[in-house]
């Protein structure tokens, strides 16, 4: 990284400990649900027991009667609001519209019909349970696959086959790529829908100041900035008086990316009563009513010569999108067929999606958002291509490569990939594993009876999302760094972090270029009124983005503090070094504090130099970044029990440059555990009628410390020319990676007694339920 | 209908008035004013509420507030002692054992509990022992790191 410090010791690639950390490790931060005012009210929502139904009536009177019960409201009373806002374009897409209350209709079980607001949390919980609701139950549909079948209960009577867009893109030449081909294999493979459930669970206060108009919301979500200019479209309301506050986030994963009817309900409700009121969702809300991830049924076809060259693929990509579009639900399966090609050269695709309402919880983005999906569907199509020409799957995956040589490297998909060397953590995973002496394992274990297998994907995916071309509502980040007149240093950042650790990197990314202790650096975020308009934290942008927008800061701001430094110093130049202006010919130097005094004080300036020592910088990328990696699974399949345990894990990541090491192996870890979390244990199952089974966290199995395997993480480093940092971004790397290596390991241990493929989860009782069909 | 009890929390005498429906939890947050102790699923899953009553780990949203009458009660804001943090914390921070926070509190507590019953666990003893706390973030690695990285300081 250029850098004009003479600082001896840089903390970029430094394992830096956290400086968000003390306050979480002592119970001291605030989240959400530790805001309390004076005067605060509780809400509390009343939500839909059926999946579609007709409210015939609705009586809240005996819930008003109730003492410490403030008001009720319903649909009638915010049908002019709204509606919530769907941020994606694709041509002729259907929106319902979607009210922040039930009119005269439910469509999915936790329906939002009435909001309770009382003195205290018990007693709106209380009053929940006398607003009687009389519903006409309707027929639901709940499996995408069903809801396109002739006859299918319309989720909306308006749009009677379900069907909410179909969206298609070609590469290359399709038709002649199936025509060349010695081999085509197909399968169909299911990416199931997740919950993602991010330990804190959303929720939301508002206080509105009747005196001038403008009312306060905080609410926990990853995009301050947009959820305030999308909540003032919903009510109305001029932008400029609404001031949005994230506090501390308690994880998101996509989940919290969103707009949600509890925030504009919550405004709403504060404006009517003229007092501060909280909701903070439950977890049986967060299962029903925070956006579900993945939900796809996938139909790939891949074309190849009898010599292992891929030549084309074609898909056809059934989302599930449930009752509404969220922020972006029907664009998440685009981001699927961009990322279809995966690592391979192959220039030739086509996609074809179907988006289906079916009457549950929209899916939107969930860590990956559509790019695990894909990568699942590719590195399954090469496995089974492997198998298929009995070639090795390392050889097939090695022989199909974008060469290192050839970036960047336009795909079939319109995308520039922008740098890589795809062989490299592949083989570095290999070589940790002593690759051909575990296939002799796996061949004696074979014989002796034992089910042992090898897993490997070799991924890619789009990150710091991204151009604002590419985006619905722009995909720069900025940031604007002060030294203060004391000389300490504060940086505003646009993106939204929680959980990521960017106060840490990006302190980092300041000391390095200043040349200053790490200490003497504060990073905000999360408030409108503070913080320049900013994008938020997702699609692995936070660093890669957030962190170039700061970098660009920091060269404006030197060139500040080198016209002040050189004034005081009499002299032409200067350079900056250990928190100084030092005069490199006179060695004279003077300290940040005294620059950043003289500048405020502006007794004297620089020609053209305004005082002060600020500046901002909105950084638009010129293209995301790729990163890719190698993970590579052994399994152990129980043949009586169908149980599959993870002996090893390897995992070998690129994203770039690494300016945390300790921050990346975490985001690593937990990404892996959430893909690990699809590929052997979470699901979101409904029933027939619509009913969410597993709609708690007693019955969805979250990954637990005792079922993760050790996790042998390391990393490549192949810069990204996007940014002057390097960085690519690692947010979602380990979930993308993962699914595939884990189902292809699988699959490995049951290939020789015919079992081809597998749909997540690989629960014991569907491997049980293979081995056994094999012997039979 | 409301009972007064009394305790100590994190050293401190209490005496409250409250429904005997209060959940130890919301006694703890919304009454005795605490933060640390969190919410994220009401079903004891989770153990985001863990503290610690009279020395053992518990789960402070299946607990009745009048259940704690007379009893002793340390949350993660007890633990450091004169600004100094407790070894987990300690460790917790050095090997990037949390990143959202939200299950951090109630993670250290019942890590505690391990320690105070086994000072020297193996990695299978740590994650059999924090397997009743969910983390979405961390994957669990760091935390097991950081158990025993603790257990390692307070043995040496």
């Amino acid at each position: 990284m250029a850098t004009t410090t003479t600082k001896p010791e840089t903390l970029f690639g430094k394992k830096i400990r956290r400086r968000e950390d003390p306050r979480l490790l002592t119970g001291t931060a605030t989240y959400l649900d530790d805001i309390k005012m004076p005067g605060m009210h509780h809400a509390c929502v009343v939500r839909s027991p059926h999946a579609a139904a007709r409210i015939k009536s609705l009586n809240v009177k005996p819930a008003l009667a109730r003492p410490g019960v403030t008001a009720v409201f319903t649909g009638a009373d915010v049908k002019d609001l709204g509606p919530i806002p769907c941020g994606a374009s694709l041509p002729g897409l259907r929106t319902p519209h979607h009210h922040i209350l039930a009119q005269d209709r439910v469509y999915l079980v936790g329906h939002p019909v009435a909001v309770v607001v009382a003195t205290d949390r018990y007693i709106a919980a209380d009053a929940v349970d006398l607003i009687e609701v009389d519903y006409e139950v309707l027929p639901a549909v709940s499996d995408p696959e069903k809801a396109l079948a002739p006859g299918a209960p319309a989720v909306h009577p308006q749009w009677p086959d379900n069907t909410a867009f179909t969206f298609h893109q070609e590469g290359g030449d399709i038709t002649g790529a199936f025509a060349q081909a010695d081999v085509v294999v197909k399968q169909r493979i299911t990416s199931q829908r997740l919950i993602p459930t991010s330990m804190e669970t959303r929720g939301v206060v508002a206080d509105w100041h009747a005196g001038d108009k403008s009312l306060t919301l905080w609410s926990s979500t990853q995009i301050p900035h947009l959820l305030r200019t999308l909540l003032a479209g919903i009510l109305g309301m001029p932008e400029n008086h609404l001031r949005v506050i994230t506090p501390e986030v308690g994880g998101g994963f996509g989940s919290k990316l969103n707009v949600y009817a509890e925030e504009a309900l919550m405004a709403f409700v504060s404006m009517r009563i003229g007092k501060p009121v909280k909701w903070v969702e439950s977890r049986r809300e967060n299962f029903l009513c925070t956006i579900h991830g993945r939900g796809h049924v996938d139909y790939f076809e891949l074309a190849a010569r009898r010599d292992g060259t891929m030549l084309g693929l074609r898909l056809k990509l059934i989302q599930d999108l449930g009752a509404y579009h969220q922020l972006l639900t029907p664009a998440i399966p685009t981001l699927s067929v961009l990322m279809m090609p995966g690592l391979y050269k192959f220039k030739n695709i086509s996609a074809d999606i179907v988006g289906v309402f079916t009457n549950c919880t929209p899916t939107d983005a969930y860590r990956g958002a559509g790019r695990p999906e894909a990568t699942h569907g590719i590195e399954r199509m090469v496995d089974i291509l492997a198998a298929e020409l009995k070639m090795d799957p390392a050889e097939l995956r090695r022989k199909n490569f974008v060469g290192k040589d050839e970036f960047p490297f336009q795909t079939a998909t319109g995308l520039a990939y922008d740098s890589g060397n795809y062989v490299l953590p592949l083989d570095t995973a290999l070589a940790e594993i002593d690759y051909p002496a575990l296939r002799r394992e796996q061949q004696q274990a074979r014989a002796s009876g034992k089910l042992m297998g090898i897993g490997l994907s070799t991924y890619g995916e789009i990150c710091a999302i991204g151009p604002s071309p590419a985006t619905p509502a722009g995909g720069w980040e900025s940031a604007t760094v002060k030294i203060e007149p004391s000389g300490k240093i504060t940086v505003l950042t646009g993106a939204s972090p929680h959980g990521q650790g960017e106060e840490t990197t990006f302190a980092q990314i300041v000391a390095d270029e200043l040349g200053v202790d790490i200490d003497d650096v504060v990073v905000i975020h999360g408030d409108t009124a503070i913080v320049q308009y900013g994008i938020g934290t997702f699609g692995s942008r936070g660093t890669a983005i957030g962190g170039t927008a700061l970098y660009y800061a920091l060269q404006e701001l030197k060139g500040k503090v080198k016209k002040f430094g050189a004034m005081l110093l009499e002299c032409d130049d200067v350079a900056l070094a250990g928190g100084k202006c030092v005069d490199e010919r006179s060695g004279k130097s003077v300290p940040f504090a005294q620059v950043a005094a003289a500048s405020y004080r502006a007794m004297k300036l620089p020609p053209n130099t305004q005082p002060g020592l600020v500046a901002t910088y909105f950084w638009e990328p010129p293209n995301f970044t790729f990163p890719f990696g190698a993970h590579v699974v052994i399994t152990d399949v129980d043949r009586e029990t169908g149980q599959v345990s993870i002996r090893r894990y390897v995992a070998v990541d690129d994203c770039g440059k690494i300016i945390n090491p300790l921050i990346v192996a975490g985001q690593v870890h937990g990404g892996v555990a959430q893909g690990l979390g699809q590929a052997l244990w979470e699901q979101a199952v409904y029933d027939e009628n619509g009913q969410l089974l597993s709609g708690e966290l007693t019955d969805y199995a979250l990954p637990r410390a005792h079922m993760m395997p050790w996790i042998e993480s390391s990393h490549t480093e192949t810069p990204s020319p996007v940014n002057p940092l390097g960085v690519k971004g690692v947010g979602e790397a380990g979930t993308i990676g993962c699914s595939p290596a884990v189902v292809n390991s699988v699959v490995d241990a049951l290939s020789h007694l015919g079992v081809r493929h597998i749909d997540m989860p690989l629960t014991p009782e569907k491997v049980w339920k293979l081995i056994q069909g094999a012997r039979a | 209908m409301k009972r007064t009890i009394a305790l100590s929390i994190n050293g401190k005498s209490h005496a409250d008035e409250v429904e005997p429906r209060l959940l130890l939890i919301h006694y703890l947050r919304e009454m005795a004013s605490l933060t640390g102790p969190h919410i994220a699923c009401e079903t004891s899953t989770c153990g985001a509420c863990t503290v610690m009553l009279d020395g053992k780990a518990v789960k402070s949203c299946t607990m009745f507030a009048v259940q704690a009458d007379g009893r002793k009660i340390l949350t993660i804001e007890g633990l450091a002692t004169n600004g100094k943090l407790d070894p987990l914390q300690e460790a917790f921070w050095n090997e990037h054992g949390l990143q959202c926070g939200f299950c951090t509190p109630g993670m250290i507590l019942t890590a505690k509990q391990l320690l105070n019953d086994n000072p020297n666990p193996t990695d299978e003893e740590i994650r059999k022992s924090i397997e009743g706390n969910l983390c979405r973030c961390t994957g669990y690695q760091h935390i097991v790191n950081a158990v025993k990285a603790a257990a390692a300081k307070a043995g040496a």
